[in-house]
């Protein structure tokens, strides 16, 4: 008889509620039984109020079971979980659930599934096909097909992916490269962290045909430094990669070389800006650069560059594999294909829910995350990161599309959707945004740097009342003067959170001592 | 600074790690940054010295290191306590009660954010965002990631 198998996540948010635990006490008590089991490491399926979920394989459908416990793991086998029999924790067929069935999963499709280590599981899933197709493709074919669907920066500024492929493509230099901007700053989201860690050869595979799409044969991923697994899995999966001969100077047999590094950053929100990254990734001081010059013409050492978010990377082999055509199906608009979104922070269902763009920003909150995790009222979500606006209620009606949103006053970003009950205090909350940019700034520009700083102090003296209408009045004025006059978009995006808050929470921004005596 | 109490010896020690640790690094796309955290990793923080070596070794001013070393957040000046509690203080986390934590955690160590203690019991950090945003709040103590946390878990951590 085949060894049974048993599939434990290792995504770091199933380690963080005890996954490693669950991982050995299985194989003591399989052991303890005399029981031939494999435990086989993937990534999440991105429920993770389920977490640790562990599965089993019966009948070629995988039942789960969670969130499991250490101290569970003795029931599990007395119930017979590895028959896939009936438990407190099962959760039937994962793949049926309707946080599952609802998703349209092209990028995520194999996270949580797969070993993420394995190119022959990854093959058997319809990995490899995407690059196989592009190695039979000029390379101003390949960018006509990323032109096609539609592809728009997944990092959350949303510019169309085939224009940046064009400019780099058209340049002349004697070397290119492909950066993967991994720095995953914005609080509420965590996408790039689940799929580098629960299908790395996906990202690999984006990259390599970006390199053939642009000319490049050099490529970098700049991983931020509190991903200490996603750091682990993506250098064992190069290894994988190079052995393969999916990375190295034949690429698949193509005659053209790829070759891939990973850097970890070093604890610098801003370097999650593509030119303070790139000046990052050459060993200095994160300042951000004056644009233009446009990283994709004087980017990494002065030569033209594609840099990339981990997910605009991680939709080009399905895009590849399936055309343009296909991609450009799912969505609205101009907001073509999925997105991964990220429900977060006071959510009962906080997890990863794909989908194409359109959905109703509310469904995402209630339908499938099921609402405040506190059982008390909603009172706000904030959208696309610490940059990003806090809406009310009432907007929940609105679909997640770039120009709906920013029509609105807000932006999709990365995908983030942070969820807040009643008792958040968005005065507290547009401070902090002030605090983030203060300590966050990387110094260059002076409405940055000294305009965060101010912007705390004032929103202390309007919650001790002191000159209250002067400091509204200042408030607005500083944030006109950050969008006006900052660099880049730490600066000039602060005042979105802050501003929002105003407008659609005034009564938080009443003085201190009138909130108190109304309470 | 800390590191004047160190001996003559401990101090030689010291220099042959910072050097190895950079010198492999030396070249590489970004090697100072990878250099740095590898001398943090074997010393538990930035020595003074580095600065003079990294300078001589990447052959750029001591001027230019000071700046890289000053400008991120994970190089530290100081060994840090015993214990090492990374508290995210990030958005999702604050929606679900950080700040609380937070002021639960500085009460029971008797620390102020970003110090160690006076014992060198522990040391506590803010960190925004650890990507587990889904299952917040969440923290990282002596290495480990843990989330749905308390001040009561954190402390649990540490002792155990
Ligand atoms: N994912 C995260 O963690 C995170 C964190 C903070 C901010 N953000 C997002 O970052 C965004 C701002 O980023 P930005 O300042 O880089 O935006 P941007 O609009 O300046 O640039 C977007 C991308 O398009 C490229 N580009 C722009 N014009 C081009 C042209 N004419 N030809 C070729 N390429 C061109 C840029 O080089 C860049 O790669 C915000 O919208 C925010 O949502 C994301
Ligand atoms: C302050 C700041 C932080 C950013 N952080 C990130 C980040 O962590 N990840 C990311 O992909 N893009 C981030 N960006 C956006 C990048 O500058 C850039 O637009 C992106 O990497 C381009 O890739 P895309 O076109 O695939 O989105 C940030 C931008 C700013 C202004
Ligand atoms: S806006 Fe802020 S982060 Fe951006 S360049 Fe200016 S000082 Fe640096
Ligand atoms: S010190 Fe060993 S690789 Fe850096
Ligand atoms: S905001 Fe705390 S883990 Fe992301």
């Amino acid at each position: 008889m085949s060894k049974q198998r048993i599939f434990v996540p290792l995504d770091s948010a199933a380690v963080a509620l005890g996954a490693d635990d669950v991982a050995a006490a299985i194989v003591r008590e399989a052991a303890a039984r005399d029981l031939d089991i494999e435990i086989v490491r993937t990534g999440s399926r991105g429920m993770h109020w389920l977490e640790p979920l562990i599965e089993v394989e019966v009948e070629g459908q995988r039942v789960g079971y969670g969130p499991t416990q250490q101290s569970e793991v003795l029931s599990l086998f007395d119930a017979g979980f590895l028959e896939g029999a009936d438990h407190e924790k099962s959760v039937g067929i994962v793949a049926n659930l309707p946080f599952m069935k609802d998703q349209q999963r092209l990028t995520f499709s194999r996270c949580g599934i797969t070993d993420p280590l394995s190119l022959s599981d990854y093959q058997a899933h319809g990995g490899l096909d995407g690059v196989k197709r592009a190695i039979k493709l000029e390379q101003s074919d390949i960018v006509e097909v990323i032109k096609t669907s539609g592809l728009r920066g997944r990092g959350g500024a949303g510019f169309p992916a085939g224009i940046k492929w064009d400019t780099v493509q058209g340049a002349q230099a004697d070397q290119k490269y492909i950066v993967c901007n991994a720095d995953e700053g914005d609080s509420g989201t965590f996408a790039d962290r689940m799929i580098m860690e629960g299908d790395p050869l996906l990202l690999i595979e984006g990259m390599v045909i970006a390199g053939l799409g642009v000319g490049a044969t050099k490529g970098y991923i700049y991983l931020r430094s509190e991903y200490p697994i996603a750091a682990r899995i993506l250098n064992e999966a190069i290894e994988v990669a190079k052995s393969n001969k999916l990375l190295g100077d034949d690429v698949l047999g193509s005659g053209i070389a790829f070759h891939l590094t990973v850097f970890i950053g070093a604890g610098a929100y801003i370097c999650g800006e593509e030119t303070s990254l790139l000046e990052s990734l050459e060993g200095k001081r994160g300042l951000v650069r004056a644009k233009p010059p446009l990283p994709a013409l004087e980017g990494l050492f002065g030569k033209p560059t594609l840099v990339h978010n981990v997910l605009s990377l991680c939709a080009v082999p399905w895009i590849l594999a399936n055309g343009g055509d296909a991609y450009a199906e799912y969505g609205q608009g101009r907001s073509k294909g999925t997105l991964a979104f990220q429900l977060a922070g006071n959510i009962k269902q906080g997890g990863l829910f794909e989908t194409a763009f359109g959905v109703k920003l509310g469904d995402l909150v209630n339908k499938y995350g099921g609402g405040t995790r506190t059982g008390r009222p909603f009172k706000t979500v904030q959208i696309g990161g610490p940059l990003g606006a806090y809406l009310p209620e009432q907007m929940l009606e609105l679909p997640m599309d770039y120009e709906v949103m920013a029509q609105n006053g807000a932006g999709v970003g990365h995908g983030g959707i942070v969820v807040f009950d009643d008792t958040a205090d968005l005065m507290a909350q547009a401070r902090y945004a002030f605090e983030f940019c203060a300590e966050e700034s990387c110094g260059k520009c002076t409405p940055c740097r000294v305009g965060a700083v101010r912007g705390e102090e004032v929103i202390d003296k309007i919650a001790a009342g002191t000159d209250y209408d002067q400091n509204m009045v200042l408030l607005e004025d500083l944030c006109e003067l950050m969008v006006d006059g900052s660099l880049c978009a730490m600066g000039g995006m602060t005042p979105i959170p802050v501003m929002s808050a105003v407008k659609h929470f005034p009564d938080d921004f009443a003085p201190r001592h009138v909130r108190e005596a109304a309470e | 600074m800390l590191d004047l109490d160190l001996t003559l010896r401990e101090r030689l020690g010291m220099e042959k790690i910072i050097q190895e640790a950079l010198s492999g690094h030396v070249g590489e796309t970004g090697g100072l940054i990878t250099g740095l955290r590898h001398v943090q990793e074997r010393c538990g923080f930035v020595p003074s010295e580095t600065v003079r070596i990294a300078a001589e070794l990447f052959n750029i001013s001591q001027a230019e290191v000071r700046g890289v070393i000053s400008f991120y957040a994970d190089f530290r000046d100081k060994k840090p306590g015993q214990h090492h509690i990374r508290l995210c203080v990030a958005e999702a986390c604050q929606s679900v009660g950080a700040r609380a934590i937070e002021e639960d955690l500085l009460n029971r160590f008797a620390v102020r954010m970003g110090e160690t203690d006076a014992a060198d019991f522990v040391t506590i950090e803010p960190v925004y965002c650890l990507g587990l945003c889904s299952c917040a709040p969440a923290a990282e103590v002596n290495g480990k990631l843990i989330a749905r946390v308390d001040g009561q878990r954190i402390a649990d951590e540490v002792v155990s």
